[in-house]
């Protein structure tokens, strides 16, 4: 087998615009649980709305940056409908209601009464929307390579969209590091712990929910802009298993901390790609069929997580003492 | 180590204040001079019981209050209601000449009534400092923009750290200062949480059981404390099973027995009135409430922990 070519597949995923993606929305999940404790089941919802918000707008003929602010738009909007009726309850009912709401966003998106709009269960071609973003690039077209990775300059999984993409996710980091030592990211902090003490301390918790809600769902809507334009917009690959994989990233990164949900995308994505190729090329295809080997790639990934959430509950980045103090 | 408890007040307004109730009527209910918390026809039904009936109360400004009763009295239940914790079913109250009545508990904690909690509120995975710095009112930097601009919030910032380090000095915990809440002890949790809840300047402070679960050698310490918040022109009202600590340190005392209010009056009367051993008739029957001599002893036992302590620290 050629490991060359294979670790030259890891470091393209590693770096691509689905690592981005996670990274991105593992951010403003990191916004949610790390820093204010919500347990929110439903940002694959985000992504798939900002995805939509973004496609849709440029379809309809408006410019790249608003077409970028209506994603921006949605995903606040989403949010507060979630948050202001169930932010007053107890933290589960919001487990409950994210899920199910990121659920509707898919289905509705995949519904054959929006085929105009959403272009139904077969979503809405990346040709279609991706010229703005394209035409946006000072770099001429053409096919350039980097190291061992080659890659158009301009077009779907594009050098420029790592670009972008990247110069995102380090705002999103500085966004969260200004925030993490801010009085507002205390106030975040003392909700994890006990939202009524903060509220008998004066603080309206409600308020500052609703904001974290929002702020981490917008980080969530950006990403799923950068997977969209990698690609397509197809809603059954926004699904349930897409927050999963967030969570997982950001238990493995470590929640609470900067820059924990980037390192695990990186590693989570790395990790997803060599471990398929290495079957691929050890295992006899008549043993396991490439088909198999797919499934079995997250599965091995799973377990791997599961032995490092085990032995390293903080995460790669997160602090052991922290974590040791309960109640 | 643990202050003397100061029994003379020095603060003018706190004189003035004990010697207007000393005209006062020693009857359930009765109209204060100076009151600061009025509460009025306060009913909560928990399935049919009526956990919380107060039908009129007073609670003076400028004194130590003391709230007891037995186990299930609704104490903790009145104290939800008046900090907006939870909802009555009737009833109105002011503070500060302010209706309260339906308002959210941050914005009553605004309004100057600040609480702390039976089971401590200690905000675990968060340094002691930051809690003392949350205390704070007023935030700048607590506005989601504002937070991303430092040079807004630096200097607001630096004064609440300094306030939160000359409370974390009077409170004895000053070198716990970047230490997890969490890794505290009971009672330094106490200390921290009134130490924090006083971060805002309240005008009262209602501390639900500040005692429950207090090692002795802190015992002595933190009643200094709260004596010296009255003598600073704090007004404290608080809830409390320690009989031997009511009688020493409050100026008026207000008995609940099912959820009503069943006597009130200066410490020492109020612990002879028949009602209150009849409220208490059970568990307290044949003990002395607030017998001086337990006191001592307590006293003695809180030196021989006091030294045990320090023998601890010096092994480490």
């Amino acid at each position: 087998m050629d490991f060359a070519s294979l670790l030259t597949d890891v470091l393209r995923e590693a770096t691509g615009p689905t690592a981005i993606a996670y990274a991105l929305a593992a951010i403003g999940l990191n916004i949610h649980f790390g820093l204010t404790g919500l347990i929110n089941m439903g940002q694959a919802g985000f992504m798939l709305l900002g995805a939509y918000g973004f496609a849709i707008s440029t379809i309809a003929g408006l410019p790249l940056v608003v077409a970028f602010l209506i994603a921006i738009g949605c995903a606040v909007v989403f949010a507060l409908i979630l948050g202001l009726p169930t932010l007053k309850l107890r933290g589960d009912y919001l487990a409950i209601v994210t899920i199910a709401a990121a659920e509707i966003i898919r289905f509705i998106g995949r519904s054959v009464g929006l085929n105009d709009l959403t272009g139904g269960s077969q979503g809405l071609l990346g040709n279609q929307f991706k010229y703005s973003f394209e035409g946006a690039s000072p770099f001429a077209d053409g096919l350039v390579a980097i190291g061992p990775i080659s890659l158009q300059m301009n077009a779907s999984n594009s050098w420029w969209l790592r670009i972008v993409g990247w110069g995102l996710v380090a705002l999103a980091c500085l966004i969260v590091f200004l925030l993490l030592r801010s009085p507002w990211g205390r106030v975040l902090k003392g909700i994890r712990e006990d939202e009524d003490a903060v509220r008998a301390l004066g603080k309206n918790v409600y308020t500052f929910k609703l904001q974290s809600l929002v702020l981490g769902g917008v980080f969530g809507a950006v990403g799923g802009i950068v997977i969209s334009l990698a690609s397509s917009v197809q809603p059954d690959s926004l699904g349930r298993p897409v927050t999963f994989n967030t969570w997982t990233i950001l238990l493995l990164g470590g929640a609470a901390t900067v820059f924990g949900p980037v390192l695990g995308s990186i590693l989570f994505w790395a990790a997803l790609v060599l471990v398929r190729g290495l079957m691929r090329g050890l295992i006899p295809p008549d043993v396991l069929s490439s088909t198999e080997i797919e499934p079995l790639g997250f599965v091995l990934v799973g377990i791997t997580l599961v032995l490092l959430i085990v032995f390293r509950p903080q995460g790669i980045l997160g602090d052991k003492k922290e974590l040791a103090i309960n109640g | 180590m643990a202050e003397p408890i100061v029994t003379d007040a020095v603060n003018p307004d706190v004189v003035a204040a004990r010697d207007a109730l000393r005209g006062v009527a020693h009857t359930p209910g009765v109209a204060k001079p100076t009151p600061l918390l009025v509460a009025d026809g306060v009913r909560r039904t928990f399935g049919g019981v009526n956990a919380v009936d107060v039908e009129h109360l007073e609670v003076q400004s400028n004194v130590i209050t003391a709230l007891i009763g037995p186990n299930g009295a609704g104490k903790t239940t009145f104290f939800n209601l008046m900090t907006g914790f939870d909802r009555p079913d009737a009833g109105s109250w002011t503070f500060d000449g302010k209706s309260l009545a339906g308002v959210p508990a941050s914005r009553v904690s605004k309004s100057g009534m600040v609480r702390t909690f039976q089971l401590t509120k200690a905000l675990s995975r968060m340094t002691v400092l930051e809690n003392m710095r949350l205390g704070a009112r007023d935030q700048v930097g607590e506005g989601m923009g504002a937070a991303l601009l430092r040079p807004l919030w630096r200097k607001q910032e630096k004064e609440v750290t300094e306030k939160a380090r000359d409370l974390l000095a009077r409170f004895k915990l000053d070198t716990k200062e970047s230490d997890f809440a969490g890794s505290l002890s009971g009672g330094q949790r106490k200390l921290l949480e009134m130490a924090r809840a006083l971060m805002s300047d309240p005008t009262l402070v209602m501390l639900d059981e500040p005692m429950a679960g207090v090692n002795p050698a802190l015992t002595q310490s933190l009643l200094g404390h709260i004596t010296a918040l009255r003598d600073s022109g704090t007004s404290v009202l608080f809830v409390e099973h320690d009989m031997h600590m009511v009688r020493h340190i409050s100026d008026w005392v207000v008995v609940m027995a099912e959820g009503k209010v069943v006597a009130e009056g200066p410490p020492k009367e109020v612990m002879d009135d028949q009602a209150v051993i009849d409220a208490y008739l059970g568990s307290h029957h044949d003990t002395d409430l607030g017998d001086d001599s337990l006191l001592e002893e307590e006293s003695v036992i809180s030196a021989e922990a006091m030294a045990e302590l320090e023998a601890e620290e010096e092994a480490k």
